[in-house]
């Protein structure tokens, strides 16, 4: 009861210090709201339209009709006939195109065959397109620019599934809340708490009967729902912005975000105890946040990464949350489905709130 | 109220990798008593009052609080005391009246006496035409007023305050040395640190400390009357030239200037300390007038650490 009122007061202090600490309160609503709007637009225009040529050696109804399927895709637009696949090479090497489509003579062969029908020419030297060439054909892309087999006709039906137009945004918006809450949540509660050991704060608090774990727990619940009305925040402007769509249940979700707000501010209190400066604690976490950003599958696709990038992305919060929401968001997958994605997140929960808790004593020194 | 101690130490030690911040201090600090730290900066006043409340363990040493054995039982003496930091650390960016209700709940003051106490701190402390103010825009001596009610709300048995008038004005010093007789007279024991003569002259009781060790106590009476060193104080014109005469002289143990006069610490063997002080003066045809003066806590303070100065010098002269 006494460790309740202990807690309720401290969290009623952290409230009303909030409300008053406008810089902290602007970017609780902005960063969501400019992290949505930046990515959202600036991905957008780099995947779509794509400069592409055709090289047509069959020049027969089915490979026209590849041809205007390529270009209703809207992912890339033909700019270029060539006469081979030489020229077509040629063309990736100076840069005039991104893509290169072959159809080879025998295609109409090839395609009754069940064969390798034609071939799609990639500059893998941008990330970006390898995305693109995944939404055109669904290939194993490899890093180097070169020659990808494609596998007949149903490749190039381009038939994508979940986000049929291809649109980034879609893929970019849902899991943009794990990007926002992995900075927010982190960097806010390693804030909070190393803010009150530079101000002098807590040589005065651990003199009193507050104990450690009520001090988090009181320094914690605020962000909870901080987290929670950015994760509103980014589904309204995502939806009213760039029309997507949640297709699961938005419980399930709410539900996911927790568990993920949840292991995101035990990280903080991890970065807390040993951050002796404010300056410390937002370097520690970027240190956190850099690989967070490029190794979940948020920026680049998992599958294509190399196993130790992988193995490291196994261990990060934001991986694991990034596949649960596009799950929800886009597939409306159900919260149960995904049970492999939220034991990692529970894990990493329990450990680093047990760690934070051993290394926050209640002393100086 | 019986007659155990307040504090009883025993061999209290605290080392910060190599450095002995203090050094098998022992001490028994009676109860309802003001007792003051006195001591430079960096003679470990701040380090014993942080290990006597429980913010650092002791390296070794016994240490008795109302009698609870540190740091073993810090929990449980944690809401029989209060303690004011150096710096002050309540939020500056709650009001005082926020400030005053944040602390009365972490310490569990109980609902129904919370109003009551408030204001009888509010009005106690003179905090009522700023209460709603943030603490951060109070000034210096408001601020203190206003830790120190916060220090109490709770009534603690014992209150430690490391330097509490380090910001203060001379005026908001002295009323708020009147609030800690106060404290005392309703029965709670304050253990406060200071490096000014004039509060360490207003204890009770007094503790000295150089380089981490207690160096002399006792009442400051005792302390004044203890002190074997003869003080000669000279007045001359030229006391700059008087001071370079008998510095490092045998026999001086110190020279400090006070405006136109030096005092002079003479070291208890030398027979007709005035005497032996004029002569060395008047070598140089000074205008000097020499006359012998009682010890202050100052010429206590000055004589019970000059041991310690002299083999620091000697360690830095080797």
């Amino acid at each position: 009861m006494e460790s309740l009122r202990r807690i309720a007061a401290i969290l009623w202090k952290e409230l009303r210090q909030l409300r008053r600490d406008r810089l902290t309160f602007a970017m609780i609503i902005g960063i969501p709201t400019i992290q949505v709007l930046l990515f959202g637009y600036a991905i957008r225009q780099d995947v779509r339209h794509l400069p592409a040529g055709i090289a047509d050696l069959a020049h027969t109804q089915s490979s026209r009709q590849l041809r205007l399927d390529a270009a209703a895709s809207q992912v890339v637009d033909i700019v270029k006939e060539a006469a081979g696949a030489g020229e077509l090479e040629a063309m990736l090497e100076h840069g005039e195109i991104a893509v290169g489509i072959y159809v080879p003579p025998d295609f109409e062969r090839r395609l009754i065959d069940g064969r390798p029908a034609a071939q799609l020419l990639i500059d893998g030297s941008d990330p970006v397109y390898g995305l693109t060439a995944r939404a055109l054909a669904e290939l194993p892309v490899g890093p180097r620019r070169g020659v990808a087999a494609g596998r007949g006709a149903p490749t190039f039906e381009l038939r994508t599934y979940y986000n049929p137009e291809a649109r980034s945004e879609v893929n970019i918006v849902p899991a943009l809340i794990g990007v926002i809450l992995t900075l927010t949540m982190v960097l806010f509660t390693a804030v909070a708490i190393v803010r009150e050991r530079e101000r002098g704060n807590l040589e005065l608090l651990i003199t009193t009967p507050v104990r450690s774990i009520e001090l988090m727990a009181g320094k914690i619940v605020p962000y909870v729902l901080i987290g929670l009305v950015q994760v509103t925040l980014i589904l309204i402007v995502g939806a009213a912005v760039f029309q997507v769509p949640v297709r699961g249940r938005v419980v399930d979700l709410y539900l996911a975000a927790l568990v993920f707000i949840a292991a995101s501010l035990s990280l903080g209190l991890l970065i807390s105890t040993a951050a002796k400066t404010q300056f410390q604690s937002v370097q520690m976490t970027v240190f956190f946040f850099l690989p967070s950003l490029l190794l979940s599958g948020f920026m680049f696709p998992f599958v294509s990464m190399p196993a130790p990038a992988r193995f490291v992305g196994e261990l990060l919060p934001l991986t694991h949350f990034v596949r649960i929401v596009r799950g929800i968001v886009l597939r409306g997958a159900p919260l149960g489905d995904l049970s492999g994605e939220i034991w990692p997140l529970l894990a990493f929960f329990a450990s680093s709130l047990t760690l934070a808790i051993l290394r926050f004593r209640k002393r100086l020194d | 109220m019986n007659g155990e101690a307040a504090v009883v130490t025993r061999g209290l030690t605290r080392r910060f990798g190599a450095v002995l911040a203090v050094d098998h201090v022992d001490l028994e600090i009676p109860k309802r008593r003001v007792w003051g730290f006195l001591g430079p900066n960096g003679s470990g006043k701040s380090t014993t009052i942080r290990m006597l409340c429980g913010l650092l363990d002791p390296t070794e040493g016994e240490v008795k609080v109302l009698g609870l054995e540190m740091p073993r039982d810090a929990e449980r003496l944690r809401r029989r005391i209060g303690y004011m930091t150096q710096r002050f650390s309540l939020y500056e960016d709650l009001s005082v009246r926020e400030n005053l209700s944040f602390m009365a709940e972490i310490f569990g003051v109980e609902r129904r006496r919370r109003k009551a106490r408030m204001v009888e701190l509010i009005d106690r402390y003179e905090l009522e035409s700023f209460a709603a103010r943030r603490a951060g825009t109070l000034s210096g001596g408001q601020r203190q007023r206003l830790a120190l009610a916060a220090a109490t709300l709770h009534r603690p048995e014992l209150l430690l305050l490391d330097e509490p008038t380090s910001a203060v004005d001379p005026q908001s010093r002295r009323e708020f040395w009147q609030s800690l007789f106060s404290i005392v007279d309703d029965g709670a024991t304050v253990l406060v640190s200071t490096h000014y003569m004039d509060e360490a002259e207003r204890c009770h009781g007094l503790v000295i400390l150089d380089a981490g060790r207690v160096v002399a106590s006792g009442t400051p009476r005792e302390l004044m009357e203890a002190v074997k060193s003869a003080v000669v104080e000279i007045e001359t014109a030229d006391t700059q030239a008087a001071q370079q005469r008998l510095e490092g002289q045998s026999g001086i143990e110190s020279v400090t200037q006070l405006g136109s006069r030096l005092r002079v610490l003479v070291a208890a063997e030398v027979s007709d300390p005035e005497a032996q002080v004029e002569r060395r003066l008047r070598v140089q045809g000074s205008d000097a007038v020499v006359r012998l003066a009682r010890p202050t806590l100052e010429d206590v303070f000055v004589a019970a650490t000059a041991p310690a100065r002299a083999s620091r010098a000697a360690a830095r002269a080797s």
